[in-house]
């Protein structure tokens, strides 16, 4: 059982099944047996309320290319919720990525470690109190890794961070570790 | 409410990016023009009777209809955008501006394909101005209902192209069936309420494909 503050590094070898856990974690596979169940404030939390309450990043997650930054962050905000975020709120995680300078620039036009902010960007957006990484830092350069380091710190401090990772150090940004692939 | 708002904010999304890409919307065009050319250089001369036409009216819009319903679900698998929509949107609001773009998308066809044959075609006649118009809209949210559905499930396959026509045949047989009699009255000039039956029925399919869908997809969408 997690409960908030908390971090757990989620390691194995290659094929061990991290970004399968960490995808059912986050409710897009369904578990072939067991359950994962929610709790906010000790109430449980219904399946479709989950999504509220959960951010992910990983490099298999792809982003509307033909949108912007802002674009891609409010149109995905609203459809999450029904109400848009707001410009203020966009333009801060913006800032935090460091991509304020191309917030209304097609994503078509991006790198792959920008991209990798901008789905950064997203996850924190609606400050969520799960946040899960598969891979943190694939694609990013040493400022990009800097910028996921700060957003680990403060996940850690408020909420619940579980990251997928085969990388040693990432995996000693967490206070606990699970290894996949051990009997 | 938030459903609703929500179920728009993904519809007005696909719109946009169809109006920044035109991945679909130039090629369905362009069958269409196609398909009505074809029609007409075999016609030549010759005017066909109201069955004839109605008929031929359907067949375009089936065909078009089988190219660009499909993409609502297909583009998302094919671009990989499928996961981010999984992890932001409930199933029902995917489901619901999905439908709410195929509807749009279906009723451009359809009234692109009216304007056409009107041009090009003299005794295309449309005397009965109500019952062509109800059958157009109805016609058009019928095969959107159950093509969206459809869409969910074959942009999981492997192979999708040949797949949709021959999974939605079937299923839009009832709906062909009644579009092209609703239509044929229409070109005859028949009053209204000889075509209340065949309203009826396409009413009848259009709730009944909408509320199956609804039950449905989350189980199609969900893996």
């Amino acid at each position: 059982m997690l409960e908030a503050p908390s971090s757990i590094a989620v390691t194995g070898r290659n094929g061990s099944g991290k970004s399968t856990f960490v995808k059912i974690l986050a409710g897009v596979l369904g578990a072939s047996s067991g359950s994962i169940h929610f709790l906010f404030d000790g109430v449980s939390l219904p399946n479709e309320q989950r999504r509220n309450y959960l951010g992910f990043v990983s490099p298999y997650l792809v982003l509307y290319d033909e949108l912007s930054p802002v674009e891609n962050l409010q149109t995905l905000s609203k459809i999450r919720s029904g109400i848009e975020a707001p410009m203020d709120e966009v333009n801060r995680v913006l800032q935090h990525v460091g991509l304020e300078d191309r917030k209304d620039d097609f994503l078509r036009t991006f790198s792959s470690g920008m991209l990798q902010r901008v789905k950064y960007a997203l996850a924190i957006l609606h400050r969520p109190a799960l946040l899960i990484l598969d891979e943190p830092t694939a694609n990013l350069d040493d400022r990009g890794i800097a910028v996921v380091r700060q957003i680990v710190e403060e996940q850690k401090e408020n909420g619940i961070l579980i990251i997928a990772t085969n990388d040693a150090d990432e995996a000693n940004w967490c206070e606990a570790k699970i290894e996949l692939g051990q009997g | 409410m938030n459903t609703v708002s929500a179920s728009i904010a993904l519809f007005i999304k696909d719109v946009r990016s169809e109006l920044r890409t035109r991945y679909a919307l130039n090629a369905l065009l362009m069958f269409v023009v196609t398909s009505v050319s074809t029609i007409l250089f075999a016609l030549r001369s010759e005017q066909p009777g109201a069955q004839t036409f109605a008929g031929m009216f359907w067949v375009v819009v089936f065909f078009t209809a089988m190219s660009g319903l499909s993409r609502s679900f297909v583009a998302e698998a094919e671009r990989g955008t499928t996961l981010v929509l999984q992890l932001v949107a409930d199933s029902s609001v995917v489901l619901a501006g999905k439908l709410l773009a195929n509807c749009a998308l279906t009723l451009l066809l359809t009234t692109a394909v009216t304007i056409l044959y009107l041009i090009v075609f003299p005794n295309f006649a449309i005397i009965s101005v109500d019952i062509f118009v109800l059958t157009l809209v109805l016609g058009s949210l019928g095969f959107a209902s159950a093509g969206t559905l459809l869409a969910a499930i074959i942009a999981k396959a492997n192979v999708r192209g040949t797949l949709y026509p021959v999974l939605a045949f079937p299923v839009l047989i009832p709906l062909l069936m009644t579009v092209m009699n609703a239509t044929t009255l229409a070109l005859d000039g028949a009053p209204l309420i000889d075509a209340v039956t065949d309203l009826q029925v396409m009413a009848g399919y259009i709730l009944v494909m909408t509320g199956g869908s609804f039950l449905l997809f989350e189980y199609v969408w969900n893996d």
